[in-house]
């Protein structure tokens, strides 16, 4: 563990002594008590605590991985503090004044407005207006056509049932190190159901939760699709979340029942370090969908933050003629590092999948595409296409791709695209010679190769993506 | 315009240009011809700014100030444009987008208003028509997928958007048929309003029968080895550069 999370938990263990939040964080280290902590003050019932504890002595016999294409200090997760409450009005900065100003500069560049730039900077605020109305009536509109959406820990206690039949079932506790990890200690995160039938009147974004911002270091997120159901989720902000948590492991499980569609969408921001590749976030995350009869999940993601990323969103197409389909765009700067990816498993019969990947490495960072398509025997006339391209800026990153097919049914149809490209002197002079600067041409020609998956983000968040791109690349030329 | 003396230049190590002067008037248009490897399309890299093309003497006057202290953009911004031989594809990127940031990125160094999408958009529809190009291609990648003709007009159209006070075609008629030169010559005609200069560089006599140019220079081993008007473009044409090499051997 770095010094500065070291650091981190002291300062957080030292405040805590001194004010009324004392009892809401827990010293640094992880056991059962721990865990039976977290469950209590969740208020949570016993079989959430059970599940928790079985997951928790799975995790113990289970090894951290290390086949992925990245490197990092060990994990001293003794050293990390499993829960801290919200900090407290009175903790929070009391206004923009009070925040890092890079942190607002780039707010600035995305073009975010002020009252969003105060909620995202954690500036204690009693009400705002524009924010609360707008969560109300979304709210009503989500209640009229019998949407559940709402934090996970409420979930638990309000729908036990629904929860109790799907957790778990898709990315099972013993799934793998970080997912046993999150079952035991997850904080908190979204709980939807659409219920049979019904076309999710709006996109559900993890940003109208305004009033749990601080769950973002263990998160579990359940989205169920009923038969025939439709929603589109966006999880995420285009603006870097102020976080003071280094280690993050999320669990994402989808299921889309008979008939039913699921659109996630990602877009992670978190904090990448510093040029020097001091810092950042390490960002395991599991997340995976199963689609049943002619149902389709399709994921979306744009990932440009962290310092570590290792995350493969996946499709477990069960039912016949379902559909699976992963979009994305991995940019790394200075020395970020990502392993990501993801599996396409077919198991019925006519299954499609589709995976458009567009890896990105400027910096001295390394970005990985790691992908499995398995065609199972009982996968008759199963397709998949796979196009993965790598674009390199500069000459001191690096670009891999780890792509891996299992075909066990001969009707199958599986294609793989691999390019590797350079942006090019002759691009950069041609937008020169018109006139742009050279920061604005890369920006540009990048957007451009990431075109295919920004395409298949909703409206206003393809925007963002391409200036958050912009961002992410300053210092990448000259 | 431009005023040139004494220039030298050169690529990897290896002088090309070894004392060029040229002296260009507002509204005149001049063409450089000469044998492979005379530096005709050093020239142009040279004045646009091309990175790893590197003026190593003389001078270059634009409008008065010193070109080569600018950087590749702002040559652009100030008003020099260079039509490419082998225009570069920008997967992706479409040509509306691509042509809107360029206009703008002009605009704003001349302290004008950025242009709205809509006005934009309006403008870029008409000047497509004028190089005979469909308005779907404004749609499509910068140059992608574009046969060589189509890339062609879409430098003229560029080049009408951006309203360049020099502009430099290099080699532009090669590999255009005749119909696809002349919708070129038209388009590079119609920007001839007596105070917009020209440099043509070509290969060829055949492009100076559609842009007629107003002074022929003859380029050989780096320097302007002889200069007159259009005739002696069709004199180049009968005998060949033979003569002005050895005579000037």
């Amino acid at each position: 563990m770095t010094q500065e999370v070291e650091n981190l938990i002291k300062t957080d263990y030292a405040a805590g002594f001194y004010t009324d939040i004392e009892s809401d964080t827990l010293p640094p280290g992880l056991d059962e008590n721990v865990i039976r902590f977290i469950s209590a003050r969740k208020e949570e019932p016993e079989w959430m605590l059970e599940w928790r504890l079985k997951a928790y002595r799975a995790w113990l016999e289970m090894e951290e991985p290390t086949w992925a294409h990245v490197h990092y200090p060990e994990i001293d997760f003794q050293s990390v503090s499993f829960y801290s409450a919200p900090k407290s009005m009175a903790d929070r900065p009391k206004s923009l004044d009070e925040v890092d100003p890079e942190l607002l500069a780039t707010y600035e560049k995305l073009g975010i407005p002020l009252h969003e730039q105060e909620a995202l900077a954690g500036v204690a605020m009693d009400v705002v207006f524009d924010s609360v109305s707008v969560v109300t009536t979304f709210r009503e509109k989500l209640e009229e056509a019998g949407v559940i959406f709402c934090p996970i820990s409420e979930a638990i206690r309000r729908f036990p049932d629904l929860v109790k039949q799907y957790l778990g079932t898709v990315v099972p506790q013993k799934d793998n190190y970080y997912a046993a990890l999150n079952s035991a200690v997850f904080s908190d995160g979204s709980f939807v159901y659409i219920p049979k039938g019904v076309r999710c009147p709006m996109e559900l974004s993890t940003y109208f939760r305004i009033n749990e911002l601080n769950t973002g270091q263990f998160e579990r997120t359940l989205i169920v699709a009923d038969e025939g159901s439709h929603v589109s989720y966006l999880e995420g902000c285009t603006a870097p979340m102020r976080d003071e948590n280094q280690l993050h492991a999320a669990v994402v499980e989808l299921v889309a029942l008979d008939g039913a569609q699921i659109k996630y969408s990602t877009v992670q921001n978190w904090y990448p370090g510093d040029a020097e590749g001091k810092g950042g976030i390490y960002n395991f995350v599991t997340k995976r969908g199963v689609a049943h009869t002619n149902a389709k999940i399709s994921w979306t993601q744009v990932e440009t933050g962290s310092a570590v990323t290792w995350k493969y969103p996946s499709c477990i197409l069960k039912g016949d003629n379902s559909v699976g389909e992963f979009y994305s765009v991995a940019l790394t700067n200075n020395f970020q590092q990502a392993d990501t990816g993801t599996k396409m498993i077919h198991l019925g019969k006519n299954t499609r999948s589709t995976i458009v990947a567009k890896g990105i490495s400027a910096g001295q960072s390394n970005s990985s595409y790691r992908g499995l398509v398995r065609i199972n025997p009982g996968a008759e006339g199963a397709r998949n296409f796979t196009q993965c391209d790598s674009l390199l800026i500069g000459d001191r990153c690096g670009a891999h791709t780890f792509p891996y097919i299992e075909s066990k049914n001969p009707s199958a149809v599986v294609e793989h695209e691999a390019t590797t490209s350079k942006v090019s002197d002759d691009q950069m002079f041609l937008c020169q010679q018109r006139g742009l600067d050279a920061e604005k041409a890369v920006s540009m020609i990048v957007n451009g190769f990431c075109r295919e998956v920004f395409k298949e983000l909703p409206m206003e968040f393809a925007v963002e993506a391409g200036k958050l791109l912009e961002v992410s690349l300053e210092g990448s030329v000259g | 315009m431009l005023s040139i003396k004494g220039l030298h230049a050169k690529v990897e190590e290896k002088d090309i240009l070894q004392g060029l002067d040229i002296e260009i008037n507002p509204g005149e248009v001049h063409a450089i011809m000469g044998p492979n490897g005379s530096g005709k399309s050093t020239l142009g890299n040279v004045l646009s700014g091309r990175p790893g093309y590197e003026a190593t003497g003389g001078s270059v006057l634009f409008k008065g100030q010193d070109l080569l202290e600018l950087d590749t953009e702002e040559r652009a911004r100030e008003g020099i444009f260079l039509a490419f031989q082998y225009p570069v594809e920008i997967p992706g990127v479409s040509n509306m987008e691509f042509l809107k940031v360029a206009v703008d990125a002009k605009r704003k160094h001349a302290g004008l208003p950025e242009l709205s999408a809509v006005e934009f958009m309006k403008l870029a529809r008409e000047t497509s028509k004028r190089v005979d190009l469909d308005a779907s291609f404004l749609k499509r990648g910068v140059n992608e997928g574009f046969s060589g003709g189509e890339k062609k007009r879409n430098e003229i159209m560029q080049m009408m958007l951006l309203e360049p006070d020099l502009c430099i075609l290099d080699e532009t008629d090669s590999g255009l048929d005749i119909d696809a030169l002349q919708v070129v010559a038209d388009g590079v005609n119609s920007m001839r309003d007596g105070k917009r200069s020209f440099i043509v560089v070509t290969h060829y006599q055949r492009l100076l029968d559609y842009i007629v140019p107003d002074y022929v220079h003859v380029l050989a081993g780096g320097r302007i080895v002889k200069s007159g008007t259009k005739e002696l473009a069709l004199e180049l044409e009968a005998k060949g550069y033979g003569w002005l090499e050895n005579g000037e051997g």
